[in-house]
C-alpha cells in the first residue's frame, strides 16, 4: 500500500553538486513553510565544487518536529549516480519522482513504490534553446511537478519567484512560465495528487527561517564586534561571510559611509586569533569562526589568552574529526578540545546553542561575558545548526540594553588614585580590572605577557604569586557559572528515575524521542545544558536521579568526561548515548537506544533484588 | 633584576623637551640581557628617537614576540602598555591591537628567531597588509635565549662559537621587506647610534609598514671570529648608502648641500628627512634599484645599511578597509547596535 500522510512525510532531493539544484529545494521548503506547516530541513553535501552527489532534505512535519526523522518517503532522483543506493532507501509504499526524458530499465525499480515519472529535460530541451538556462529552468520546472502531485498552493510558489527576483521582471516571467508548464503537465499527465500532501496549517507562527552561521554572525553584529580575523574553514565560512554582509547593512557610517568594523581574512589560524587577542587587548570587541581544525591550531594562544585574561569570542562550528575527518558532516566532538585548549592548566568558557535563535542569542551575550570575565569564550555550534536553516523563534532585542564592558579603569578611575593591580582580585570574585593601552599619561600602564607575575604584573618566577593568580583565575571560573546561560529542565509529570543531559543540536530530535519514550512509558527528566563551566543544578540533577543518560554526537562521550572530570557525578551514574556517523542524530535513534538502555537496566535492578 | 627599583632622583638641569619630560621619562625597568648586548644599544635607540620626538610615551604600544629581543620592550618606555605576546606571533597580536585603535603607535619588537623561523609567515603577512607600524628586528643570526643555536639569518659558512659551520643559505629580511611590499625599509647597526636614532624617528611618522632590521650582535653566542653578525664583522663590511638627518615640521632646514649631495624625503606627518648620499646615483624612492643594490653587494660580501627604500603617503591598512575616524575601540552602544528595528527587518526578511 503507498504511504498516506498529510503534513508528515520526508522528501530528499538527490541532485549532482553544482548544478543550480539548492535554491530551487530551498524555496520548496519555504514554500512548505509559507503554507503554514513546519519544515526540518538538512543539506548533505560532499567537500567539493562540482560533479558530486549532494542531497537536500525536507522534512514535512504538521506537529513541529524539527529534528532529522530518517527514512524517505518520497525521493526526487535526480542523479542516476546514486539512483541506485537512493531508490534503495526509499520507506516501503515510498515514492520516487525521476525525469523520464530516457528510459531505465525494469530492474532498477522497486515494486512496492509509486514511480512519478516526468519528462523534465525532454520539455526543457523544447522549451529552451540555452543550456545553462535549460538547467535552470529544470530545477524550476520539478518545482511546479512537485507543487502539483503534493497538493501545494502553486501561488505560494509564485509569490516566492516573484519575491526571489525581485526587480528583474524577465527573471520573474521566465520563472513563473517554467513553474506553470511543470504543474500544467503534472496535472494533465499524472494522478495528483499522490497519497503525501501539504496541507494549510497554522502550525509556523511568526518563526523564521534561518542558517546558524548567519544567526551567529547577526549576533556577533548585535554584540558589538568590531573586529572579525578569521581563515576560510568549512564548516565555518559563512559565519565570517554573513557577518561581512551584516555588517555592510548596519554598520555603514550614515555621513562618511566608512565602516564600524574590520574584517581581516589571515593567512592561517595562528594569526587569526592572534589578531583577535590583539585587538580584545586594546578594547575592541573581537572575534574569529573555526572549526575543530582551526582550534588545534590556536592552541598556544589560547593558553595566552587565558592566564593574560584577554577577552576573545571563538564560534566553533565543529564538524566530523579526528584530521580532516569528514570536513561536511557534523559531529559534536570539539568539547574537551575547546573545555581545557592550550598546555598547562586551563578551562574556558562554553556556550551550547541549540539552534539558530540561540545561535544569535549566545552569539551576542558571548561579547558581554567575555569582556566581563577577560578571558576566551567558545560558542559551539556545529555543521547540522551552522550550515542547515532551521525554523526557529523570531530575534529578539532589547533597545534598553547595553554592552557590559567589565570591569575597566578608566582615565578618572586612575586620576582618581584608585590602586590598579593588573591582576588584582579587588572585589573577591577572581576579575580584576583592567585598562586600555594609552588611557593614562602616567598611571594604569602594564606588561601584558604568558610569563608568571605578580598581582601588579611585574614578572616574577616565584611560586606563591604563581599558585595565588593561578588560584584566582579558578575563582573567576566560579564566577562564571553565575553568567553562562543556565540549564534547562523539561521534567517528566510524577518525576522519574532516569534523567537525560542532552547540549547543542541534539536539543530537536531529544524533544521527539522524549515524546516518544513517554508514550512508550518510559518516564524522563530531561536536562538541556547550555554553558560550561557547569552550576550547581547540573550537579543537582545528576544526583536526583538513579542514572542519567548522557546524549552526545561523538565517539567519547565527551560531555560526559567533562560532567566527571568537573566533578558533577561519578562514571557509573552517567550512561552514554552515543551517534557519531556524521549525519544529525535523530529521534529514532535515540528514543530506541534509550528504551533499550532502560529496560536492560531495570532488568539488572530486577536480577540484584532477586539474588 | 627587573624587581630592583630605578631610583627616581634626577638632576635639577636635565634636558627636557617639548612635553616637559625627561630621557627618565621613556625608560623601563633594568635590563636584565647579558652586559655588551646589542638589544640594550637598540632600547636605548628607541628612547632616544621617542624622546626626542616629543611622543607621551602611553600612547604608543609595545609589542613583541618569545626570546631575548622580545624580552626588550619591557626595558623602555615604562607608562607605555607592553605585550609580550608568542613566540613569532607578534605580527598578528600587533595588527589586531592596530584594528582596535588605529591612533596609537605601534612598535613591533622581535628578533631573527622570532621573524624569520617561526613566524615567517606572520612577519610576511602583516607587512603585506599594510600595518601601520614600526617593526624592529635585532638581528644577531643566533638563538640566545635557547644558548646559541644558528638562527635562519645566520650566513652560509658562519661558524658557530664551538665551529660548526652552517650549511644552509641565509634569509634576508630586508629582502622579503622589499618583496612584500613594505613602505619604509632601512638596515642599520645597533653599534652606530648616529644611524639608527634618525631611522626609528622617521620609521615612526612613516605612515605604513616601516621595517628596520638591525644586526645586534650577541655577545654571548655570537661574537667570536668566523660570525658574520659579530661587531668587528659589521663594522668592516658595513656599507652605508646614505646618512640620515631627521628635520620635524618645527626646524626647517638651515644647511645648504651641493646639488646631488643630498635627497629630502617627507613622512606623513609632514616632516622630514634629509639624506645625505654616500652611494652615488642611489633612489630611495626605487623598489627595483634597491634589490638589485643590495644583491650587488650581497655577493661582494658588503652589508648595506641606511634607509633602502621609502614611499611617500602609501597609506595603510586602515585606508584598505575604509574604516571609521574613529579609533574602533572608541566605538559604543549607538555606534555599533543595530537595535530592534532593524532587527525585525531581518526577520521579517527571513519568513
Amino acid at each position: 500500500m503507498p504511504i498516506e500522510s498529510v503534513n508528515d512525510f520526508v522528501v530528499r532531493f538527490a541532485n549532482v553538486n553544482g548544478s543550480g539544484s539548492a535554491s530551487a529545494n530551498l524555496m520548496f521548503a519555504r514554500a512548505v513553510i509559507r503554507m503554514g506547516v513546519p519544515v526540518a530541513t538538512r543539506n548533505i553535501f560532499p567537500s567539493n565544487i562540482q560533479g558530486l552527489p549532494t542531497w537536500f532534505e525536507v522534512r514535512v512535519s504538521g506537529e513541529g518536529w524539527l529534528g532529522a526523522r530518517g527514512g524517505t518517503d518520497l525521493m526526487v532522483a535526480m542523479n542516476p549516480q546514486t539512483w541506485d543506493k537512493d531508490v534503495a532507501s526509499i520507506e516501503h509504499g515510498g515514492y520516487l519522482f525521476y525525469d523520464c526524458s530516457r528510459p531505465i530499465p525494469a530492474s532498477k525499480f522497486r515494486e512496492d513504490l509509486t514511480v512519478i515519472g516526468v519528462p523534465l529535460t525532454e520539455i526543457c530541451n523544447r522549451e529552451y534553446a540555452e543550456p545553462r538556462q535549460r538547467q535552470l529552468m529544470k530545477n524550476i520546472m520539478c518545482l511546479g511537478a512537485l507543487a502539483a502531485v503534493l497538493d501545494m498552493d502553486a501561488d505560494i510558489v509564485k509569490t516566492l519567484l516573484s519575491e526571489q527576483f525581485k526587480g528583474k521582471d524577465r527573471l520573474i516571467e521566465a520563472n513563473h512560465r517554467a513553474l506553470a508548464i511543470g504543474r500544467d503537465w503534472a496535472l494533465a499527465n499524472l494522478t495528483c495528487p499522490i497519497g503525501l500532501r501539504v496541507n494549510k496549517s497554522d502550525g509556523v507562527g511568526d518563526r523564521i527561517y534561518v542558517e546558524g552561521n548567519a544567526a551567529a554572525s547577526l549576533g556577533a553584529v548585535f554584540g558589538g564586534a568590531t573586529v572579525c580575523a578569521w581563515y576560510p574553514l568549512t564548516p565555518s565560512t559563512s559565519l565570517a561571510e554573513g557577518f561581512t554582509s551584516y555588517c555592510k547593512r548596519l554598520r555603514g557610517d550614515a555621513t562618511t559611509g566608512k565602516n564600524k568594523y574590520a574584517i581581516v581574512q589571515c593567512e592561517d589560524e595562528l594569526a587569526s586569533i592572534g589578531v583577535v587577542i590583539g585587538a580584545g587587548w586594546n578594547g575592541s570587541r573581537a572575534f574569529t569562526a573555526t572549526s575543530g581544525p582551526g582550534i588545534s591550531l590556536m592552541q598556544e594562544f589560547l593558553g595566552l589568552a587565558y592566564f593574560a585574561e584577554i577577552p576573545a569570542v571563538l564560534f566553533n562550528v565543529q564538524r566530523g574529526g579526528p584530521s580532516t575527518g569528514m570536513p561536511t558532516r557534523t559531529q559534536q566532538s570539539d568539547v574537551l578540545a575547546c573545555a581545557y585548549a592550550s598546555h598547562g592548566d586551563t578551562k574556558h568558557i562554553l556556550l551550547f546553542p541549540r539552534d539558530p535563535g540561540e545561535a544569535f542569542e549566545f552569539g551576542a551575550l558571548s561579547f558581554d561575558l567575555a569582556d566581563r570575565l577577560q578571558t576566551p569564550v567558545f560558542v559551539m555550534l556545529d555543521l547540522e545548526i551552522g550550515m542547515n536553516s532551521h525554523l526557529t523563534a523570531p530575534f529578539k532585542w532589547d533597545d534598553s540594553r547595553r554592552m557590559d564592558r567589565g570591569k575597566v579603569m578608566t582615565y578618572a578611575d586612575l586620576e582618581s588614585g584608585r590602586d590598579f593591580g593588573r591582576y588584582l582580585d579587588v572585589d573577591g570574585d577572581g576579575v580584576p580590572f583592567r585598562t586600555y593601552p594609552g588611557t593614562h599619561p602616567t598611571r594604569g600602564s602594564f606588561f601584558t605577557r604568558g610569563t608568571t607575575r605578580d598581582a601588579y604584573a611585574r614578572y616574577t618566577e616565584e611560586g606563591g604569586p604563581y599558585v595565588e593568580n593561578m588560584q584566582r583565575l579558578l575563582r573567576k571560573f566560579e564566577t562564571a557559572k553565575a553568567h553562562v546561560p543556565a540549564p534547562l529542565v523539561d521534567a517528566a509529570p510524577g518525576g522519574a528515575r532516569f534523567g537525560v543531559i542532552h547540549y547543542g543540536s541534539t536539543a530537536a530530535p531529544m524533544e521527539e524521542a522524549t515524546q516518544i519514550l513517554r508514550n512508550q512509558g518510559v518516564k524522563l527528566d530531561v536536562m538541556r545544558v547550555r554553558g560550561f563551566p557547569f552550576a550547581k543544578p547540573v550537579e543537582d540533577f545528576i544526583s536526583a536521579h538513579d542514572k542519567v543518560f548522557v546524549v552526545e554526537q561523538n565517539r567519547d562521550a565527551q560531555l560526559r568526561t567533562l560532567l566527571m572530570a568537573e566533578n558533577c557525578a561519578s562514571g557509573d551514574k552517567l550512561v552514554p548515548v552515543l551517534h557519531y556517523d556524521g549525519s544529525p542524530v535523530t529521534a529514532r535513534f535515540i528514543a530506541r537506544a534509550i528504551a533499550e538502555l532502560a529496560e536492560s537496566i531495570d532488568a539488572r535492578a530486577k536480577e540484584g533484588a532477586l539474588s | 633584576m627587573t624587581y630592583l627599583p630605578k631610583p627616581k632622583f634626577r638632576h635639577p638641569a636635565i634636558e627636557k623637551n617639548e612635553l616637559g619630560l625627561t630621557h627618565r621619562d621613556y625608560e623601563g625597568a633594568i635590563s636584565t640581557l647579558c652586559a655588551g648586548c646589542g638589544h640594550d644599544s637598540i632600547s636605548s635607540a628607541i628612547m632616544h628617537a621617542c624622546f626626542e620626538l616629543d611622543l607621551p610615551p602611553h600612547r604608543i604600544a609595545k609589542l613583541s614576540g618569545i626570546g631575548c629581543s622580545s624580552k626588550t620592550p619591557t626595558y623602555f618606555l615604562g607608562n607605555a602598555h607592553g605585550f609580550n605576546s608568542v613566540h613569532g606571533r607578534m605580527p598578528s597580536v600587533l595588527t589586531g591591537a592596530n584594528l582596535a585603535n588605529k591612533d596609537l603607535i605601534y612598535l613591533g619588537v622581535s628578533g631573527d628567531g622570532d621573524s624569520a623561523s617561526i613566524g615567517f609567515g606572520q612577519f610576511a603577512h602583516a607587512i603585506r597588509r599594510g600595518v601601520n607600524m614600526v617593526y624592529i628586528v635585532a638581528n644577531n643570526g643566533v638563538y640566545g635565549l635557547t644558548k646559541g643555536q644558528f638562527s635562519a639569518t645566520a650566513d652560509k659558512g658562519a661558524t658557530l662559537k664551538k665551529g660548526a659551520a652552517n650549511p644552509d643559505d641565509p634569509i634576508d629580511l630586508v629582502m622579503m621587506a622589499l618583496h612584500l611590499g613594505a613602505s619604509f625599509v632601512a638596515r642599520s647597526f645597533s653599534g652606530d647610534k648616529g644611524q639608527l636614532v634618525p631611522l626609528i624617528k622617521a620609521a615612526v611618522e612613516h605612515k605604513g609598514p616601516a621595517f628596520i632590521d638591525c644586526i645586534s650582535p650577541c655577545v654571548a653566542f655570537n661574537n667570536h671570529d668566523g660570525s658574520t653578525k659579530s661587531f668587528d664583522y659589521v663594522r668592516a663590511h658595513n656599507e652605508a648608502v646614505n646618512a640620515l638627518d631627521f628635520i620635524s615640521e618645527r626646524a626647517p632646514i638651515t644647511t645648504d648641500y651641493a646639488p646631488g649631495e643630498m635627497q629630502l624625503v617627507k613622512l606623513h606627518d609632514g616632516s622630514t628627512i634629509r639624506l645625505r648620499k654616500i652611494g652615488a646615483d642611489y633612489d630611495v624612492h626605487d623598489r627595483v634599484a634597491a634589490i638589485n643594490y643590495l644583491m650587488k653587494h650581497d655577493v661582494a660580501g658588503e652589508i648595506v645599511t641606511g634607509l633602502v627604500y621609502v614611499e611617500e603617503d602609501p597609506g595603510d591598512m586602515h585606508d584598505r578597509l575604509q574604516t571609521v575616524d574613529t579609533p574602533l575601540n572608541q566605538l559604543g552602544d549607538a555606534d555599533l547596535i543595530p537595535g530592534a528595528a532593524a532587527l525585525a527587518k531581518i526577520n521579517a526578511s527571513l519568513r
